[in-house]
């Protein structure tokens, strides 16, 4: 009798391991996607240094000139004073507190970065998921008005715009909207066209869900982690370029205090006051490094494939 | 014979420019018998899957048309037709890892036809619905607050079909269902979907590549080729008497799960034979159809043993 004919009966074979109903059993915990993240953000340390370095800044800037016994436009009579316990980082020419200069410019510059974000957020997003769910000839021309934009030069504009609206606040939120919101509609527009083609979203189709249904509960919940890290990410680019407009001399006007501002001032000073271009540029680059790391750290955190 | 559900007439579905299109799927007919499973077949690119995705209006059809119980799927409809239409007709996905929403629990994504049709707005009737479908694929309450990427692949697929059942359909497409799953877990999924087949008297066109597969699971097969229908006729007659060249091509290939025979088996090649537009549908039998021209027919019939 060869091997194969032989028949093997099934009484010989007993279960002694796992039953059928235990097969189906999950062991691990339930975790959530956003818990997921909070957990691979938390393991990186660069992250979050970031993360504290921020929320420090961002603390200070909303309390200490609140509290301090200075106003930031208040001229004390000690001119160019070097930091002492008096004066943590010293006075200007003109004898106002630098430590509150830097707090007053850190709620400029926070709030220029923050606005310019959101601006780019709302624009870029209805523009990118408008471009990538309807496709086809709209989304060309959609894109190409974009290219055309990019392709003027930012820096020529931004001037141009500053000069006829008379530097300030509002002209340099929109300024740095103008141009930034592009980046975020054509990564939005990248992510709408992955999902919109999703078996997923097949299916919620068959189901008979409409536009609505599908963006609300499939794109925006799936496009949230790259719209989330492009603005992390929109907000030190703003911030650096509202600095470097103000060091130009396009930026907000005095008395009021930018971190670009007073370092352009101090520029002037530096051989007999260096604190002055020292403090505020310390913390122009520590944000703009807490900004960054947060955001490389929440793009690693949602998507580990892309880390290298 | 039983009542016609689906009917397909002169389906196409052409992609690309409209000066040199592609055509995906090129004029085909068939129809789907209320409680049958109907396996459509064929090789990557074919357009098996474009047919399953044109029958459920994923895409707008170059041309032909498509019934449900008489009624065209494909005219323009009123929302309420429509979603009408989507209780009756629904798909399992081929990817289980793609068709299920990461940021979904499973609960959820069961539940997402309810919330689309307004059904169950009571919380703990919608809750007993989502157990109960959970139930009816193997899978139990525990998992409705589970993430898609906790489960495995069959797991995944299991939740991917109580998705389809939820809205109760008679018609189901099912696109390769099983063709990334590991054989083991296949044919767990298929015997599932057989016994949810007996239980719900459901209708199922049944897409692979996977002959052996189709043809345990099939009453009737479609063998086919290049956008067209080659061969339609019941699993047995297209397994054991094909008479289309290609659907022997075909089924030469299956390897056979014994050495000894395996070494014997031989594989017949399968060249193009450019079809005119005299073409059509010739009777084997009477449930029996091979497409081709009158003289190629002739020919293949002399080739055949039956």
């Amino acid at each position: 009798m060869s091997q194969h004919d032989q028949k093997i009966d099934k009484e010989l074979f007993r279960i002694v391991g796992v039953q059928n109903e235990e097969a189906e059993k999950l062991s691990n915990k339930s975790v959530s996607f956003w818990k997921e993240v909070f957990l691979r953000f938390s393991q990186n340390k660069l992250a979050i240094i970031g993360l504290i370095v921020l929320m420090a800044v961002i603390l200070m800037a909303i309390f200490v000139p609140v509290f301090s016994q200075y106003n930031y436009r208040e001229q004390l009579g000690v001119y160019n004073a070097a930091p002492s316990l008096s004066h943590w980082f010293g006075t200007d020419d003109l004898g106002r507190d630098v430590f509150v200069r830097v707090w007053e410019g850190a709620r400029i510059s926070l709030f220029i970065g923050i606005t310019a974000a959101v601006i780019d957020l709302i624009i870029g997003v209805l523009w990118g998921s408008i471009s990538g769910l309807a496709g086809g000839r709209v989304d060309n021309i959609m894109m190409r008005i974009a290219d055309v934009l990019t392709a003027v030069p930012y820096l020529l504009v931004v001037i141009v715009l500053l000069v006829v609206l008379q530097p300030g606040l509002v002209p340099m939120i929109i300024a740095l909207s103008i141009t930034g919101w592009i980046n975020m509609a054509r990564i939005v527009r990248g992510e709408v066209l992955s999902i919109k083609n999703q078996e997923y979203v097949l299916a919620a189709r068959t189901l008979g869900a409409n536009t609505k249904h599908l963006i609300i509960r499939h794109l925006i919940p799936n496009a949230l982690g790259a719209i989330l890290v492009t603005m992390t990410l929109t907000v030190p680019s703003a911030i650096f370029t509202e600095s470097f407009l103000s060091y130009l001399g396009l930026g907000v006007p005095a008395p009021t205090a930018s971190w670009g501002t007073m370092a352009s001032e101090g520029n002037n000073a530096i051989t007999n006051a260096p604190w002055r271009l020292l403090f505020p540029a310390l913390f122009i680059s520590l944000t703009i490094f807490a900004f960054n790391a947060v955001g490389d750290g929440l793009r690693d955190a949602l998507d580990p494939k892309l880390r290298k | 014979m039983a009542k016609k559900l689906v009917e397909i007439k002169n389906l196409k579905q052409y992609f690309g420019s409209p000066s040199n299109p592609i055509k995906a799927v090129d004029g085909i007919s068939f129809d789907i018998y209320e409680g049958e499973t109907l396996g459509l077949v064929g090789e990557s690119g074919c357009g098996k899957s474009t047919t399953g995705r044109s029958i459920i209006r994923l895409y707008d059809i170059t041309g032909g048309e498509v019934l449900f119980n008489g009624e065209n799927v494909h005219d323009k409809k009123s929302g309420k037709d429509l979603k009408k239409f989507n209780r009756e007709m629904q798909m399992i996905f081929q990817d289980p890892y793609a068709s299920l929403n990461p940021r979904m629990t499973a609960g959820e994504i069961i539940a997402e036809g309810f919330i689309i049709h307004g059904l169950y707005k009571n919380k703990k009737e919608r809750q007993e619905k989502i157990t109960s479908l959970l139930e009816a694929v193997g899978l139990n309450k525990e998992h409705a607050n589970r993430y898609a990427h906790e489960f495995s692949g069959g797991q995944r697929q299991r939740i991917g079909i109580a998705r389809a059942l939820s809205l109760d359909p008679s018609f189901i497409i099912a696109d390769e269902p099983i063709s990334a799953l590991d054989v083991s877990i296949q044919a767990q999924v298929v015997n599932l979907l057989k016994q949810i087949q007996k239980d719900r008297g459901l209708t199922y066109l049944f897409i692979a590549h996977d002959l052996s597969m189709v043809k345990y699971i099939s009453d009737r097969i479609a063998v086919m080729y290049s956008g067209k229908i080659v061969e339609v006729g019941p699993a047995d007659d297209i397994y054991n008497s094909p008479v289309h060249p290609y659907t022997k091509s075909l089924l030469s290939a299956i390897p056979l799960p014994d050495p000894i025979s395996e070494t014997k088996r031989t594989r017949i090649p399968y060249t193009h034979e450019e079809q005119d537009e005299t073409a059509s549908f010739h009777p084997v039998n009477d449930k029996h159809f091979v497409y081709g021209t009158e003289k190629s027919f002739q020919k293949w019939m002399n080739n055949t043993s039956i």
